[in-house]
């Protein structure tokens, strides 16, 4: 019901896509917003592989347990690390200018990077990295070349090189692509990487808004109002203009 | 003197107030006996649903003050505060946000309204200068309230359009700086446009709408024949084809007031963003000085004039007749009571030139505010020119064409 009403509503309105930056085909994330278990896994995953770097300084520990039904206790025991008390906003204990000299740059904060880069952006990113002994991580990223940060999921999902395939098209131009290919595996199956790092988008884009739940289960309620009253303003209307001729 | 004011005492408190302040006499002048065309078509929503926008704007922008910071290091994360921790904070920022772009399709639709029917015609010129200004202020209002978020977006936008004002010779660099405050858009630029955003532009725009109705009530609506209604009374003094704003408009507006909140609700509840147009993705990225984004594109509202500024090229190194041309296409639309010299006001009575010149202004409205979005281009930046010339050409050309057109007989009472 609900999404045939968005899916109506949404034909009612143009919407153009936007494209995001650099050249790179995006994969699309295919996240699920209303999976509980899929952003609690992505909340584990976050604070377990995110969060030593990463601040998410807009999110409370609080409001992601009862969001994500993890009981308070719970939270303080799996998911706070470094102490604090649950209503605590999710920083890091690392200084900003030691980050500088580390990794070239501060990892920036992952509290609405969803809504900034896109959930598709951040899989693919994600998705991206393969080794490269130029680097001083050792690894590079084809979403984002030169990236500052290390493959922190490379446990995970094994370590990937790229393969380059040059096609020719009609008017005989070169045309290079470049794919990775899994070398070394990972703990992770493909399969198995692909859907922690599906579930750790997701968790991001939670995090971009976490509102987000409540305001569509309000939207239909409060455009269920607006057309009831739509009728009988439109009633209305007709029994006042009889007279108007 | 006394026995006047005993006279007027008709008992109840009404009568206490009326003896004291008109309000009576105000309400029977502005709505129960204001006479209307009893014609208006779809194009008559848009008038009280700015008047609606305008409340909102207001309304929200008074609780976002609550929890707002103006302050550099602390607004983006203050707007974020509001999203999750104030209670209802999303959904009262929602609403300012798409309330911003609302007002402008709102604003855009009321004035297209206008250009049909002829409602700036004589004798409503001064309506549409006043309402005029208010674009204007508009137009201010909102560009200082999208530095507010401080994000990269907000930040990159204010500068590209403050240092417009750079490109006026010798005296634009230190405009430019009075403007700011600082020699870059900084901590000085956002307390400045909060204090305008929410106090100074807010108090101009509802005294500029008392003006714009006052001016109304006085000559009278328009209508979809551009017939003037007081011509033809009856015996009591009132136009045959006129009927009281209340009840009867009062009733149809509520009407248009639900159908525009339903509009209005499917993308504050479902897509706030509006896939990219009415909150930009890099606005999500917090103001940074040092780096610049790829691509700049202000709000979609401005884009066509933006569009105008590009297609101008640059003379002897300076942008300025670039600046000259935007600030012309907008000075230009305060003329066209004196601009149109046609007989007749409404487009159902004018000839084919009017009607195609119309047309064509606003295909090249709308194709400028596309392009105004997109990265240049040389095929691009020769339609945007095409599009400058033909936008200019209406106004230049007004005073011809509507004259030679060959307009319709105008019937002396409405018709249905």
């Amino acid at each position: 019901m609900k999404k045939q009403l968005l899916l109506v509503l949404l034909a009612l309105i143009p919407v153009v896509g936007y494209c995001a930056e650099g050249g790179i085909h995006l994969e699309q994330a295919n996240i699920d917003s209303g999976n509980i278990q899929s952003l609690q896994r992505g909340a584990r995953l976050f604070v377990n592989y995110c969060l030593s770097c990463h601040s998410a300084s807009l999110m409370r520990y609080e409001r992601m347990g009862k969001d994500l039904d993890i009981p308070e206790k719970l939270v303080e025991q799996d998911l706070m690390f470094t102490g604090g008390r649950v209503g605590d906003l999710m920083t890091v204990a690392m200084y900003p200018e030691d980050a500088k000299e580390w990794f070239g740059t501060v990892p920036p904060d992952l509290s609405v990077i969803a809504r900034a880069r896109g959930v598709d952006w951040l899989y693919t990113y994600l998705h991206s990295f393969y080794r490269d002994d130029t680097k001083i991580t050792g690894v590079n990223n084809l979403a984002f070349p030169d990236v500052g940060m290390p493959n922190v999921l490379w446990e995970l999902q094994g370590m990937q090189e790229p393969v380059i395939t040059t096609s020719m098209d009609h008017d005989g131009k070169e045309t290079k692509s470049v794919s990775l290919k899994l070398v070394k595996p990972g703990l992770m199956s493909p399969k198995e990487f692909d859907r922690a790092v599906r579930d750790l988008v997701n968790f991001l884009d939670y995090m971009g808004e976490p509102a987000k739940h409540e305001r569509e289960s309000l939207g239909v309620k409060v455009i269920m109002f607006l057309l009831v009253l739509l009728v009988v303003a439109y009633l209305m209307k007709r029994e006042f203009w009889k007279d108007v001729h | 003197m006394a026995g006047n004011a005993t006279e007027k005492w008709q008992g109840g408190l009404l009568g206490w107030i009326d003896a004291r302040f008109p309000l009576s006499s105000m309400w029977n002048d502005h709505l129960a006996k204001y006479y209307a065309p009893k014609n208006f078509n779809f194009w008559y929503f848009f008038g009280s649903l700015a008047l609606l926008v305008l409340v909102m704007q207001i309304l929200t922008g008074v609780w976002l003050t609550m929890n707002y910071k103006p302050d550099a290091t602390l607004a983006f994360n203050s707007v974020e505060y509001i999203m999750r921790d104030v209670n209802w904070g999303w959904l009262i920022r929602y609403m300012h946000s798409t309330g911003a772009s609302a007002f402008f399709i709102v604003v855009y639709l009321h004035m297209f309204r206008g250009l049909m029917y002829g409602s700036f015609k004589k004798p409503r010129e001064l309506i549409w200068i006043f309402g005029m200004i208010i674009y204007v202020c508009l137009m201010a209002e909102a560009f200082m309230g999208y530095l507010l978020p401080w994000g990269q977006m907000s930040y990159w936008g204010a500068q590209v359009i403050i240092n417009l004002f750079g490109a006026i010779p010798g005296i634009g660099e230190s405009i430019a700086v009075w403007i700011r405050g600082d020699y870059v858009v900084a901590d000085a630029t956002l307390n400045r446009f909060f204090a305008f955003h929410v106090v100074a532009v807010p108090i101009v725009l509802l005294a500029l709408v008392v003006l714009h109705l006052l001016a109304l009530h006085e000559v009278g609506s328009n209508n979809p024949d551009g017939i003037e209604i007081k011509k033809t009374k009856g015996p009591d003094g009132n136009p045959l084809d006129g009927i009281p704003f209340h009840p009867y408009y009062t009733v149809k507006d509520i009407v248009g007031v639900i159908v525009f909140l339903i509009f209005f609700s499917v993308v504050v509840f479902f897509m706030p963003e509006m896939g990219g147009y009415f909150l930009e993705s890099n606005n999500f990225i917090p103001a940074d000085p040092l780096k610049t984004p790829q691509h700049i594109a202000p709000l979609w509202y401005f884009t066509p004039f933006y569009a105008i500024l590009r297609a101008v090229p640059s003379m002897y190194g300076s942008s300025f007749p670039g600046v000259l041309a935007m600030a012309l296409s907008i000075v230009l639309l305060f003329f066209l009571p004196w601009l149109d010299r046609g007989a007749v006001k409404s487009i159902r009575y004018r000839g084919t030139m009017y009607k195609g010149w119309l047309a064509a202004f606003v295909v090249s409205f709308v194709i400028l505010g596309w392009l105004g979005m997109e990265p240049p281009s040389a095929l691009y930046t020769l339609i945007a020119r095409i599009c400058t010339a033909i936008y200019f050409a209406f106004f230049l050309f007004m005073p011809f064409f509507t004259r030679m057109d060959r307009t319709k007989p105008v019937p002396d009472r409405v018709t249905s």
